[in-house]
């Protein structure tokens, strides 16, 4: 991909003849043509865009409010109630809208925050190796000392018990290990090639080879990690809502409302059917879609899968 | 030789890992809240008895002197006592260890399950690139690693009510028991003659299994596939096509060896997804277990069981790691230890 810039830079500047290189394409446009083509990547893309619409207009819309209680209890799906009432009489649309729109949102900051962290150690660890790198690998260790969801589930409770963003950023803090694994493998590989040689001779400092140099050219697995971190984060944000230690009333999440409502997936099947499809058709889309990235971000990758 | 002093320097590496993080957590822990405020609520309780308790359990000294005082003490043997509710300051080293065996005996065979089945899996798609058993198999491990793992659980455990039900109509209840499938824990499992013990466990451990087993499957299955993928592009399968060996001594003698080297790792770097599935599972099933400790301890902010509890997985996880390198320097011997 360096080569294609320089090429298309000396293109740019008239040093090469136009007609001697291919339509000049830029690396962002091949990968988004490669990823149009993805069909699942499509569809997935189609289908969170439009989950994503819906937490976020149709509330306005939306005839019942998620805070109010005076519905008849435990009301079986109809034109009123599409997915029914829960217990305390509260319409079961509502709760997931309002469910969706948390856990997407924690989902996302989660992610951001974790890629901010691990691409960071990871860079740095990887550029300046050495003591750095070792201090690094050591922080990594304690973090991965205890799995994310017990050492958020003891932190959450510390800090603002069961506040959405508490959770989203205690999750955050434990899920950067492996990016800033993968980045470091990564920096470590593209710190021996000539162009940062180059710029290092030019007198750039650590922080402009890292951002100017290293991240753009780490840009296609930070993007597709990241994808990939909101699908974890999606479901760990669940399982922890659901065995009762993260997002706690009055904020809400999917996880939480399939804790409140899963003992009724006998009798009442949809109050617990509900939330969970849509719960699985976000992680499941952005695992798609984190596919296709990883597939369109590959310039190895010819052959087009479904 | 070697390797046995590059695991003692691994492990002698990990103690201050281990201290500090404990030490973190101690702090958190204490940080949290009063763990007698549940005790101090209570009408009629009598202050004297509650500075007695706090005496006792060394709540009235400074955090950082605590923290030593559980070291000191927790080096010795004593992990402490639980202050939750209804535990009448029951000593948390037995506590931790039974929640610890139980665990252990659902999670080992679950995993072990779905290591093998997952790598069959993963070979078959491999060796069948593009057939239908590797879309099928592709899919399906798609859809369970997307799946939350408490959901699995619910509709599993959902579901066996229906089969219970189908047994009955068959008439197997004198063989499978009533109800062959069991949704909660599997207390005192007593059975007799094979067929018995076969009927109890089968239906004790089947819904758990499973659920575990899901997304195990889902991350060993594609993982094989890909190891399995690469070997088979490889120079040296290659050259042992043209020497005209059979199309199976091909792939299980040359490339499926070599293939299960980056799985046999995952399977112990694993470990703490392995533990996440578990602390659910064991949730919805009622499994008194490491999961269930972990989630009652948090909510009584419980602090010697949280730490016996906290010292006991991160050992579990450090000792995981190092299994993971050592397996990898054994079985490649081009990576060298040490």
């Amino acid at each position: 991909m360096v080569a294609g810039e320089a090429a298309s830079a000396a293109q740019r500047e008239g040093t090469l003849p136009p007609e001697a290189l291919p339509e000049p394409v830029s690396q962002g446009r091949l990968v988004l043509r490669k990823f149009v083509r993805h069909k699942l990547a499509m569809i997935s893309t189609a289908v969170l865009v439009l989950i994503v619409l819906l937490a976020l207009i149709m509330p306005m819309f939306w005839p019942h409010s998620f805070e109010d209680a005076s519905n008849p209890s435990f009301a079986a799906p109809s034109a009123d109630f599409p997915l029914g009432t829960t217990q305390v009489g509260k319409d079961m649309v509502s709760q997931v809208l309002r469910g969706t729109q948390f856990s997407l949102l924690i989902a996302v900051i989660v992610s951001v925050v974790a890629t901010l962290i691990g691409v960071i150690f990871g860079s740095l660890a990887g550029y300046l190796r050495g003591f750095t790198d070792s201090s690094l690998s050591r922080l990594t260790d304690l973090f991965l000392i205890v799995p994310q969801i017990a050492a958020a589930a003891i932190m959450a409770k510390v800090f603002g018990h069961g506040s959405w963003i508490v959770v989203a950023i205690v999750l955050a803090l434990f899920a950067w290990m492996p990016i800033a694994r993968i980045t470091r493998a990564e920096a470590m590989a593209l710190s021996q090639r000539e162009f940062v040689e180059a710029a290092k001779a030019a007198g750039a400092g650590t922080g402009r080879i890292i951002f100017r140099h290293l991240v753009p050219n780490m840009v296609g697995s930070i993007t597709v990690n990241a994808t990939l971190a909101v699908a974890q984060a999606v479901l760990v944000e669940a399982a922890l809502s659901f065995i009762g230690l993260g997002v706690q009333p009055p904020d809400t999440s999917l996880g939480r409302i399939i804790l409140e409502n899963y003992a009724q997936v006998q009798n009442r099947p949809w109050l617990f059917f509900g939330p969970f499809v849509v719960l699985v058709l976000i992680s499941l889309s952005i695992n798609f879609i984190g596919d296709g990235l990883r597939d369109a971000f590959d310039p190895r990758q010819r052959r087009m899968k479904a | 030789m070697n390797l046995v002093i590059y695991a003692l320097r691994r492990l002698a590496i990990s103690i201050p890992v281990l201290l500090v993080g404990t030490f973190v957590v101690f702090m958190m822990v204490a940080a949290a809240g009063d763990p007698l405020a549940e005790l101090k609520g209570r009408p009629n309780i009598n202050p004297a008895a509650i500075a007695e308790t706090e005496r006792q359990l060394d709540l009235d000294k400074p955090i950082i002197v605590r923290y030593f005082l559980w070291l000191w003490k927790f080096l010795h043997g004593d992990w402490g006592v639980s202050v939750a509710q209804g535990n009448a300051m029951a000593p948390v080293f037995p506590k931790v260890m039974d929640a610890f065996e139980v665990t252990v005996r659902l999670v080992v065979g679950a995993e072990i399950l779905a290591l093998v089945i997952g790598v069959a899996v993963g070979v078959l798609a491999a060796v069948k690139q593009y057939s239908i058993w590797d879309y099928v198999a592709t899919t399906l491990a798609f859809f369970l690693f997307s799946m939350p793992i408490f959901c699995v659980a619910i509709v599993l455990k959902t579901y066996a009510i229906e089969i219970n039900g189908w047994v009955r109509d068959l008439g197997l209840t004198d063989w499978l028991g009533n109800p062959w499938l069991r949704t909660t824990s599997p207390e005192n499992l007593s059975f007799d003659g094979v067929g018995d013990f076969f009927a109890k466990y089968s239906g004790a451990f089947l819904l758990p299994t499973l659920s575990i087993m899901a997304i195990s499957f889902a991350a060993y299955s594609r993982f094989q596939r890909a190891s399995m993928l690469e070997t088979l592009n490889m120079d040296y399968v290659r050259t042992a096509r043209a020497k005209g060996l059979s199309s199976s001594r091909v792939v299980f003698r040359h490339a499926f060896r070599n293939a299960l080297i980056p799985v046999a790792t995952l399977f112990s770097v694993n470990f703490g997804q392995v533990l996440t599935g578990a602390i659910i599972t064991e949730t919805v099933f009622n499994w008194h277990g490491m999961g269930t400790l972990l989630v009652d301890s948090v909510n009584h902010l419980d602090p010697s069981t949280l730490m016996g509890w906290l010292v006991v997985v991160a050992v579990m996880v450090v000792v995981a790691n190092l299994v993971a390198d050592l397996l990898y320097g054994i079985m490649d011997p081009r990576i060298r230890v040490g």
